[in-house]
């Protein structure tokens, strides 16, 4: 299979055809991939709807090096032999990007203190890394009722900001579909038809797949603060899913349990939900030792052991996939 | 050697005087020093009859706030306690229930809320963290005690009181 050359940030790699950009610039490093709210490596036709992920592609190919007009979504763009493309090198890409973060926050409540998700938020810092320290919208924010979807799963709607991951997780992972999207435009909301249940093994997921905190465990609702809990790798057998998981103690006690995250905050295996929800029993887990949380997060915070960098393993590589 | 200041002295060893190995001009000048001091102005204050004037950002004590209405403020949302150097603060969170608004400010609030005292250096970080303008320092002095567990101080004597006349004025810190 030929490799196509494609520079981005002036780092140059060579990738099979098929690759998008944003696949390439994560096989480069940290420094140059664009943020994702939307895409999610794992789940297919995921991508396209958050906006975050614009590049500038300053040269189409080799053949013909021409410009793209405008900025496009580097999660459904694919590389080209010999394209150029620019993220952070680029004020224009990095203006664009302030833009859609506005736009993403413009309906979000911004009730942090009160939210889950707080500490490991992608949209917390998505802003805090690329976008303003203020908003110019000064409208009433669209809000909706909380609801229960099933007895384990929390919506708050008014901090969805549509990446549809979770339905992606309801329509591949879980065999019957229970929930989606209803209504269009700015009035569109995740739902489950009159609050059907979602009850099938795999439907936890979508809780860490959701990158705000739209989807919460309702078993840790406002137990803990992340960055309280230290996180720990563990295993158990489980027939229905690999059992390979993280669990989050405070002391000895299990306060939740989720997947394990790769360094783009992506699940590495799905768990199911009996070792999601119910196994939160110390004897239940094989602890295998202390999760290596980045140093710049916050929930390293007054954990002594040092922060160590994510290596990317073969297995994560999204390359893999492509063949 | 060369001098970095004018401050050293040299160190001799000559033999002391007459006078000096008497030793009692050197003693009376010490009592005299003492008793020039009798007729100061003391330093001290006769505590807690008399108090000091403090600034209005002196930080004291802690106080909970609660809003207009007589909610709490706190959410706890653990802010104050990941910014502690000293790790004193620890809370537990729960979900308010129906019934309970005019307690509570948001749908989260802490049921638990707890400061060592012994362990707090009175830094202010906790109140500079705090998102929702719930915890304040005060210009009052952390009481002693005798007994280790009246240092832990919990809300039943951080949230500041419903009536008007308990609350805790800290306006002087906000506008600072």
């Amino acid at each position: 299979m030929s490799l196509l050359k494609v520079t981005i940030d002036n780092h140059t790699i060579e990738v099979p055809a098929g690759t998008t950009i944003l696949q390439a610039a994560r096989l480069i490093g940290k420094e140059v991939a664009p943020p994702a709210m939307c895409y999610y490596t794992k789940l297919a036709t995921s991508g396209g709807y958050c906006r975050t992920c614009l590049v500038k592609v300053s040269k189409g190919s080799e053949k013909d090096p021409r410009p793209m007009p405008k900025l496009v979504a580097s999660c459904r763009t694919t590389v080209m032999d010999g394209m150029e493309v620019q993220n952070f090198t680029s004020p224009e890409v990095i203006e664009a990007r302030k833009g859609v973060v506005e736009f993403l926050l413009i309906n979000h409540p911004l009730d942090c203190p009160v939210c889950d998700q707080a500490g490991e938020c992608h949209l917390q810092d998505l802003s805090y890394e690329n976008g303003r320290s203020y908003s110019r919208y000064e409208f009433e924010r669209r809000t909706f009722d909380k609801i229960d979807i099933g007895d384990k799963i929390k919506l708050h709607m008014t901090r969805c900001i549509l990446c549809y991951r979770c339905v992606k997780v309801a329509d591949q992972l879980t065999p019957g579909r229970g929930h989606g999207v209803i209504n269009r435009g700015d009035v569109s909301e995740i739902s489950t038809y009159i609050e059907h249940a979602v009850d099938n093994e795999f439907s936890g997921n979508m809780i860490d797949v959701c990158p705000v905190g739209a989807l919460t465990d309702r078993t840790f609702r406002f137990k803990s603060r992340v960055w309280f809990l230290k996180p720990m790798d563990a295993h158990r057998d489980c027939d229905k899913c690999s059992g390979k998981a993280v669990v989050w103690k405070y002391g000895n006690d299990i306060y939740r349990v989720t997947g394990r995250k790769d360094q783009w905050g992506e699940v590495d295996e799905w768990i199911c939900n009996t070792c999601r929800y119910d196994k939160k029993d110390a004897k239940d887990w094989t602890v295998e030792g202390p999760r290596k949380i980045e140093k710049t997060s916050v929930i390293s915070q007054n954990h002594y052991e040092a922060g160590t960098k994510f290596v990317a393993s073969p297995e994560t590589l999204p390359v893999k996939q492509l063949s | 050697m060369k001098q970095l200041t004018n401050r050293s002295k040299v160190v001799s060893d000559k033999s002391m005087t007459m006078a000096e190995a008497a030793y009692l001009p050197a003693v009376f000048t010490g009592l005299g020093i003492t008793l020039k001091h009798f007729f100061r102005k003391p330093a001290t204050l006769k505590y807690p009859e008399q108090k000091r004037e403090f600034t209005a950002v002196y930080r004291g004590r802690h106080v909970l706030k609660r809003d207009e209405n007589g909610a709490e403020r706190c959410t706890a949302c653990g802010l104050c306690a990941v910014s502690c150097p000293a790790e004193a603060i620890t809370m537990v969170a729960d979900e308010r229930k129906k019934g309970e608004e005019n307690l509570y400010r948001e749908e989260k609030y802490a049921a638990i809320y707890e400061i060592n005292m012994l362990r707090c250096i009175f830094c202010g970080l906790c109140e500079e963290a705090c998102p929702k303008q719930a915890i304040f320092l005060t210009t009052e002095i952390a009481p002693a005690s005798y007994e280790r567990e009246d240092f832990i101080w919990g809300k039943d004597r951080l949230v500041e009181g419903v009536e008007s006349t308990k609350r805790i004025d800290i306006t002087a810190r906000q506008d600072r």
